[in-house]
C-alpha cells in the first residue's frame, strides 16, 4: 500500500538521480583529467600522463602573488563575515522584536540579487567616497555576499539550542558574557568553524565582485580570468583550477561534517540550507 | 555629585527604568543585530540608492551633471541594442529557471520520498559541485563545447561526425546549458525543503480515497510543494538575468547579455548613468517577471486542488 501511494516508483527515479549526478559532476571532472594530459589542448583521445603543468605553477610569480592575495582576502572576509553572522544569527534565533523578519530579509538579500548589480553599486559608492580600489574593497564586498551563507550555517547551529542551559548558568551567577563564553560558545563552536570554512571557500572562488572592486592586485579567479585569453596558458589554468576544486571540496566537506556535529549537539536536523 | 545623584530617589527610578528598557528583549535583540544590519545598509541599500540616483543624471566626460533627466531610461528602453540584450537576458533566465526546476523536481522528490537514511548524504553529493568555483564550472563547459573540445573530439573519435561542429559554443544555447548546470543545486534545495513538509498521511489519504498514484501526486504532493517551486524559480531567475561570466566565456557574439553591456558602461564606455539606468531597468523588469511567475504558479496550484 505504501509503495503504491507514491507517484513514480523509486527504481526509475534512482536511475534518473544517478544520471543527474553524472550531469552535475561530469563537466567538473574534465578539468583534472585534462590537467594531467600532455596535449596542450583539451581534446580526446588523451595523449599521455604528465605532471608538467603542475610543476610550472610554483614558477609563476604572478600566480603566487594572486594566491597570497586570495589567502589574505579569504581569511579577512571569513573572519569578518562570521563575526557579523554570529551577532545576527544569535539575535534572530534568541530574541523576538518588531522588524526582525525585514532585517533578516535585507541581510539575506545579496544571495538572490544579480552579483553584477551588487558589484557595480558598491563600486559607485566606493568611488564616490574616494576609496581607492584595493584588496580592502574586495574584502568589504566579499563580506556582504558571505554573511547570508554564514547566517544560514550559524542559525542551523543556534536554532533548537536549549535555552535552559544558559538560564541555568545565569541563575548560578555567571555574567552574560561568562555564560556566552562558557556555555554557548562551546556548543556552537563547530557551527562557527563551519561558517569560517564556508565563507573562506566562497571568497576564494568569488570572481565578479573581486573583478569590479580590486585595483591592480589580482585574486586567484582574476588571475585565471586573465589567463583564459591565451589558449597556450590553458593547461596551467586547468592545473590551477584542479587545485582550487580540490581545496573547495576539502573545505566544504570539513564544514559539512562540523555543521552536522553542531546540529546534533543542539538536536537540530537539516542540510546546509534546510 | 555621584553620591548626591545616587541619593536622589527620582533619578534612581529613571535609571532603573532605563535599565529595564535596555534589558528588554526587543532592545537587546536589535542591539545585537545592528552591526550586521548597518553593514547591509551601508554596503547594499546605500549603494543601490546611489545607483538609482545616478540613473537620473548625466555624465560629461569625468563630471556628473546632477540635473534630473529620463534620457538614460529612454536609451535603455528604446535603443535596439539594449532592448535586444534585455529581451535575450530575460528569455535566457526564464528558460534556465524553467529547465532547472523541471530537472530538479524529480531529484528533490527522489531524495525526499526515497532517500531513506541517506537524505543528507544525497543533498551533500548534489551541493558539492555547486561549491566549486563558478568561473571554473563555466570554463569546463567551454572546454566541453569548444571547436577542439571534448564533445567534438569525442564525437569524431566515435565516428559520429566527420568534422568539428561550430554550433556547440558561442551562442545562447551554450549559455542556457551552462547556466542550467551551474544553478542546478540552487533549485533542488528549496523544492526538497517544501517536499519534506508535505504531510505523508495526506498522500496516503488520497490513495485510500481512490486516487491513483499520478492523481494523488498531481492533486496533493505537487500543489503542496508549490512554495518550493516558486522559491526555486526565483532563486535561479533573478541572479541569472544579470550573469556576466557565462555569456562572456561561452556566449560569443550571439550570447551577450545585459550584464556585459552594464559592465561596459562602467568600464570602457565610461557612462555610469546609462549603466545605472540599465541596472535599474533590469532589476525592475526581472522583479515584474518574478512576480508574474509567482502569480502563475499560485493560480495553477489553486486549479489543481
Amino acid at each position: 500500500m505504501r509503495a503504491r501511494s507514491r507517484f513514480l516508483p523509486g527504481g526509475w527515479l534512482s536511475v534518473y538521480a544517478f544520471l543527474y549526478i553524472v550531469f552535475l559532476y561530469l563537466p567538473v571532472i574534465f578539468l583534472p583529467i585534462f590537467s594531467i594530459n600532455t596535449a596542450p589542448t583539451p581534446k580526446f583521445p588523451l595523449t599521455g600522463y604528465t605532471l608538467q603543468w603542475y610543476e610550472d605553477l610554483p614558477r609563476t610569480p604572478a600566480l603566487l602573488d594572486a594566491a597570497w592575495n586570495s589567502l589574505i582576502v579569504g581569511i579577512s572576509a571569513s573572519v569578518l563575515s562570521t563575526v557579523l553572522g554570529i551577532l545576527a544569527a544569535r539575535s534572530i534565533t534568541r530574541y523576538r522584536y518588531p522588524g526582525r523578519r525585514a532585517i533578516n530579509g535585507l541581510i539575506m538579500a545579496p544571495l538572490v540579487l544579480p552579483e553584477v548589480i551588487v558589484a557595480i553599486s558598491m563600486l559607485l559608492v566606493m568611488l564616490q567616497l574616494g576609496l581607492s580600489l584595493s584588496l580592502f574593497t574586495v574584502v568589504l564586498g566579499h563580506v556582504l555576499v558571505c554573511i547570508p551563507y554564514s547566517m544560514t550555517v550559524l542559525t542551523s547551529g543556534f536554532e533548537g539550542f536549549d535555552r535552559s542551559l544558559e538560564e541555568a548558568s545565569a541563575d548560578l551567577g555567571e555574567s552574560a558574557f561568562g555564560t556566552f563564553r562558557r556555555v554557548t560558545l562551546p556548543m556552537v563552536a563547530p557551527a562557527i568553524i563551519s561558517s569560517l570554512l564556508v565563507c573562506f571557500t566562497i571568497s576564494l572562488d568569488e570572481f565578479i565582485i573581486a573583478f569590479f572592486l580590486t585595483g591592480t592586485e589580482a585574486t586567484l579567479p582574476i588571475y585565471i580570468w586573465g589567463q583564459l585569453r591565451f589558449a597556450s596558458k590553458l593547461p596551467g589554468v586547468l592545473a590551477l583550477g584542479t587545485l582550487l576544486l580540490v581545496a573547495s571540496f576539502l573545505l566544504m566537506t570539513i564544514a559539512e561534517i562540523l555543521r552536522r556535529r553542531a546540529a546534533r549537539r543542539t538536536q537540530n536536523e537539516g542540510g546546509l540550507y534546510a | 555629585m555621584t553620591a548626591a545623584a545616587e541619593g536622589s530617589a527620582p533619578l534612581r527610578m529613571t535609571r532603573a527604568r532605563r535599565n529595564a528598557l535596555l534589558q528588554s528583549e526587543p532592545v537587546q535583540g536589535f542591539a545585537l543585530i545592528s552591526p550586521t544590519f548597518l553593514y547591509a545598509l551601508i554596503l547594499l541599500v546605500l549603494p543601490i540608492l546611489v545607483v538609482i540616483a545616478h540613473s537620473f543624471w548625466t555624465q560629461h566626460y569625468l563630471t556628473i551633471d546632477r540635473t534630473f533627466t529620463l534620457e538614460n531610461y529612454r536609451i535603455a528602453l528604446t535603443e535596439p541594442i539594449y532592448r535586444d540584450l534585455l529581451w535575450r537576458s530575460l528569455y535566457i533566465s526564464l528558460t534556465v529557471s524553467l529547465f532547472t526546476v523541471i530537472l530538479a523536481y524529480p531529484i528533490a522528490y527522489f531524495i525526499s520520498f526515497h532517500g531513506g537514511r541517506h537524505k543528507s548524504l544525497w543533498l551533500f553529493l548534489i551541493t558539492i559541485p555547486f561549491w566549486t568555483s563558478y568561473l571554473l564550472r563555466v570554463m569546463s563547459w567551454k572546454v566541453i563545447l569548444g571547436y577542439n573540445g571534448v564533445l567534438n573530439s569525442g564525437l569524431m573519435g566515435l565516428g559520429l561526425i566527420d568534422e568539428p561542429s561550430t554550433a556547440l559554443l558561442y551562442n545562447s544555447s551554450a549559455v542556457i546549458i551552462t547556466l542550467t548546470h551551474a544553478w542546478a543545486a540552487f533549485a533542488i534545495l528549496p523544492i526538497f525543503v517544501s517536499l519534506e513538509k508535505v504531510d505523508r498521511t495526506l498522500v496516503e489519504a488520497a490513495t485510500d480515497l481512490g486516487d491513483g498514484p499520478l492523481r494523488s501526486f498531481l492533486r496533493v504532493t505537487l500543489p503542496l510543494s508549490a512554495p518550493g517551486i516558486i522559491s526555486a524559480a526565483l532563486i535561479v531567475m533573478i541572479p541569472t538575468v544579470g550573469d556576466y561570466v557565462t555569456p562572456k566565456l561561452v556566449g560569443g557574439k550571439d550570447g551577450v547579455m545585459i550584464a556585459n553591456a552594464i559592465q561596459a558602461q562602467f568600464g570602457k564606455a565610461a557612462n555610469w548613468p546609462l549603466g545605472a539606468a540599465l541596472s535599474v531597468t533590469t532589476m525592475v523588469i526581472v522583479s515584474l517577471m518574478a512576480g508574474a511567475t509567482v502569480l502563475i504558479i499560485r493560480t495553477l496550484q489553486r486549479m489543481a486542488r
